[in-house]
């Protein structure tokens, strides 16, 4: 069958998935679904299903995430009238009112509906109007929580796959050209333009190339690629066939960390099913192009990320880094020309080929081109992952689509980038999110970790935390990371504990110069980011460790007290249960007592009080 | 405790005997054997004509092996950033109280064994724990007092 006919195809088993006559079910069910309970939502539909004696006419689906992780559990309900509604926060004892009035009566159930898919009606706004999708532009994103994951078909028919039978009958210097002209760039952290780093691996002659998919998402706080890969695999590996003809590989990697194994189940049956296809295999399409696609699991290793020391590792040995020269376009793995690009990189190469160089570049800015996906974390409203053009403002990012800082707290910084980025302080709010911009304050793009932080969170104890972090992951290679990670995280943890001097500050700057410039890889390179912009923005914070023995945020254990206010404690009693260690005591009604000297300063009964009268100083 | 050939073998005749099926071939034994005995990695050294040393040196690299066996529940808390803001340190430390045992230890009755993890990547529904593989989202330190209480 010709790729034309294969489409038409495809298309039909679509139709028949989006027909609006026919009663249908969608629950989200990726990782974060699926910890929200996606998988008992599921099982008590196919219940309710049965007891109404719908089982046979309505179609129940697990599909991917649609980004909205704040609200999961998340189904999509379709009636036989084609009446579409997303519900939020559905838990099983919510499903026999879901069937009842919805698939039953037809009635939208008002009470957990967040929105209309197609038209608003009544109350519930239509699904773009939401403020968290209206600035979206899904073009990595595409096809999450859409279509079932697991079915080519649904793939396909939504355009996949024809990037590819496009690009075979090009020459492979033409499709290096068209993603020049894309404006891609990196989307693994660097932003190295992809069409020219394809171009250094295809300037290299050798008999074998290898093409590598980086699928190592090791920042802590990040979770975009696993999202693509568990959503839309095809996406990812139709980018990597690409990629693999532009630069002449026969063969493709795919390194995944094994943190993800329903990313890794997913990447198993999409490859099974592209070699169903044709599509991958020898003279793929009729096109004389051969490739095959294999998947290595990585085994917990944060360096593995960085290009040579995932290269080592899928040969079998420590994930250390190499220096480059030579760059893997020239000798890379098994010591053959390679090209690294990472999972969000090629689920944009394949919209590109598919849809053009022009179509991407209308989007972004002149310098950062396309889409940029976040996984939006930490102190907001609405966590989850998005996909905005570049150029748009943190503060679109941070009030529209994340709803501002939850709990009436104050927003006070946004991290980005993970353990290799830096926190921008609010003042920054209207700074636009590109390459440049975010460079020009210190901090890095990354892969797309967005972490938000409120007056509760003390920068330095941040600091800390991602050095602890980098000093863990260090692989020891080279003396400035290894020595350097070691150093500044015992100065920070001096510092938090109320143990700092005041020419800390300086030593930490000297030092974290030095791994900038003198260490192996960018772990090393970017590991003392963190410190720098800290110490940069909130500098005021580190003196107020060192020169008051005070924590601003009431974070840092050693330097705080709880204490109940007794004007606001009604004397309900439950921080006393609350508590791990029986530190508090009082009569019913009457003003609790903390006893400082069994405290030991978790936090539970401020985080269990109702009244806001546990107070930290 | 020798290791019967029987046990690991089959895992060994999926992969060839080169180097770069070191890693997947100890990934695929310990999913097996819930870890990494010594026998097994001289078994490995021995089938890709490796020195023990150097499969030691490997195995060690990475977080994912371990080389004591796992408790009957194995607890993961996630330390990623999202998890670290929203509060995990106080779940792996109300875990600690009610297990008594710290990351990388395993109650001396052989019920839990602890494990901190860099990022399992659902930093939206933070803070996480994971028991057995089943990821639980949103969790305090009581809730995670209350799933342990329940597993015992």
């Amino acid at each position: 069958m010709n790729f034309a006919a294969r489409q038409q195809e495809a298309q039909e088993v679509w139709r028949a998935f989006a027909q609006p006559d026919k009663r249908r079910i969608l629950v989200g069910s990726a990782t974060c679904g699926r910890a929200a309970g996606s998988l008992e939502v599921l099982q008590a539909f196919r219940e309710q299903l049965q007891a109404h004696g719908l089982e046979k006419d309505t179609a129940l689906y697990e599909v991917g995430c649609l980004g909205m992780c704040y609200a999961e559990v998340l189904v999509e309900i379709r009636d036989q009238d084609g009446k579409r509604a997303l519900y939020q926060g559905v838990e099983p004892r919510h499903v026999p009112q879901l069937v009842e009035e919805h698939l039953v009566k037809g009635e939208i159930y008002e009470r957990l509906a967040l929105a209309m898919m197609d038209e608003a009606q009544g109350k519930v706004p239509a699904f773009t109007e939401l403020p968290m999708i209206a600035p979206q532009e899904r073009i990595v994103l595409r096809n999450c929580g859409i279509i079932d994951p697991v079915n080519i078909d649904h793939y396909l028919a939504r355009g996949g796959y024809s990037g590819m039978a496009r690009s075979l009958f090009m020459t492979p210097d033409a499709v290096i050209e068209e993603m020049k002209a894309s404006g891609l760039r990196g989307r693994g952290g660097a932003g190295f333009p992809t069409g020219v780093k394809w171009g250094f691996a295809r300037a290299t002659k050798a008999e074998q190339k290898y093409v590598i998919c980086n699928a190592d998402e090791g920042d802590p706080g990040a979770f975009m690629d696993r999202s693509v890969l568990e959503g839309d695999p095809h996406a990812v590996l139709e980018g990597l066939l690409i990629a693999g003809y532009a630069i002449g590989a026969s063969i493709g990697y795919v390194y995944c960390r094994a943190e993800y194994p329903l990313a890794i189940e997913r990447l198993q049956n999409g490859i099974a099913q592209m070699e169903q296809e044709g599509f991958l295999g020898e003279n793929i399409l009729g096109s004389g192009f051969n490739f095959s696609i294999r998947i290595k699991k990585g085994a917990g290793a944060f360096v593995c990320g960085e290009e040579t020391s995932l290269m080592q590792s899928i040969e079998g040995k420590r994930g250390m880094p190499l220096s480059k020269p030579p760059f893997p376009a020239v000798s890379g793995l098994f010591g053959k020309p390679t090209n690294i690009n990472n999972v969000e990189t090629l689920a944009s190469v394949s919209a590109i080929m598919e849809k053009g160089a022009e179509w991407y570049a209308g989007f972004g800015t002149e310098k950062s081109r396309g889409t940029k996906t976040f996984a939006l974390a930490g102190k907001i409203n609405r966590t989850g992952l998005v996909e905005v053009p570049m150029g748009v403002s943190l503060r679109t990012i941070v009030e529209e689509v994340g709803g501002g800082i939850p709990d009436g707290k104050q927003f006070k910084a946004v991290q980005t980038g993970g353990p290799s980025g830096g926190c921008i302080p609010a003042r920054f709010i209207d700074l636009n999110v590109d390459y440049e911009s975010l460079a020009s304050v210190g901090s890095i793009m990354g892969s797309g970790g967005m972490i938000v932080i409120d007056d509760e969170s003390c920068m330095v104890d941040m600091a800390r935390y991602f050095l602890t972090f980098t000093e863990n992951e260090s692989c020891g290679k080279c003396v400035p990371c290894r020595m350097g990670t070691q150093h500044l995280l015992r100065i920070l943890t001096s510092i938090t504990e109320g143990r700092g001097r005041p020419e800390d500050l300086d030593t930490l700057r000297k030092i974290g110069d030095t791994m900038k410039n003198a260490s192996l890889c960018g772990l090393g390179q970017t590991a003392a980011n963190p410190v720098l912009t800290t110490l940069q923005y909130f500098e005021d914070e580190y003196r107020a460790h060192i020169d008051n023995h005070s924590c601003p945020a009431g974070a840092c254990r050693a330097l705080i007290d709880f204490a109940i206010d007794a004007k606001r404690c009604t004397g309900c009693g439950v921080c006393m249960r609350a508590c791990p260690v029986a530190a508090i005591s009082g009569e019913k009604k009457e003003p609790h007592l903390i006893d400082q000297e069994l405290c030991i300063r978790c936090g539970s009964c401020r985080q269990a009080c109702k009244f806001e009268a546990v107070l930290v100083s | 405790m020798p290791l019967e050939h029987h046990e690991v073998g089959d895992i060994f005749a999926r992969y060839a005997p080169d180097r770069d099926s070191l890693i997947p071939l100890l990934q695929d034994v310990q999913e097996r054997l819930q870890y990494l005995p010594s026998e097994a990695l001289s078994a490995v050294a021995e089938y890709l004509q490796l020195s023990e040393n150097d499969v030691y040196g490997v195995a060690t690299f990475y977080a994912q092996f371990r080389f004591t066996p796992p408790g009957l529940h194995h607890i993961k808390v996630c330390e990623g950033t999202a998890c670290h803001v929203r509060g995990s340190g106080h779940i792996l430390e109300a875990i600690t109280r009610t297990t008594g045992i710290a990351p990388g230890e395993t109650t001396p009755d052989g019920r839990f064994s602890l494990e901190r993890v860099a990022c399992f990547g659902s930093c939206a529904l933070a803070p996480v724990v994971v028991v057995d593989d089943k990821v639980y989202g949103r969790m305090t330190s009581a809730k995670t007092q209350r799933l342990i209480e329940e597993s015992k």
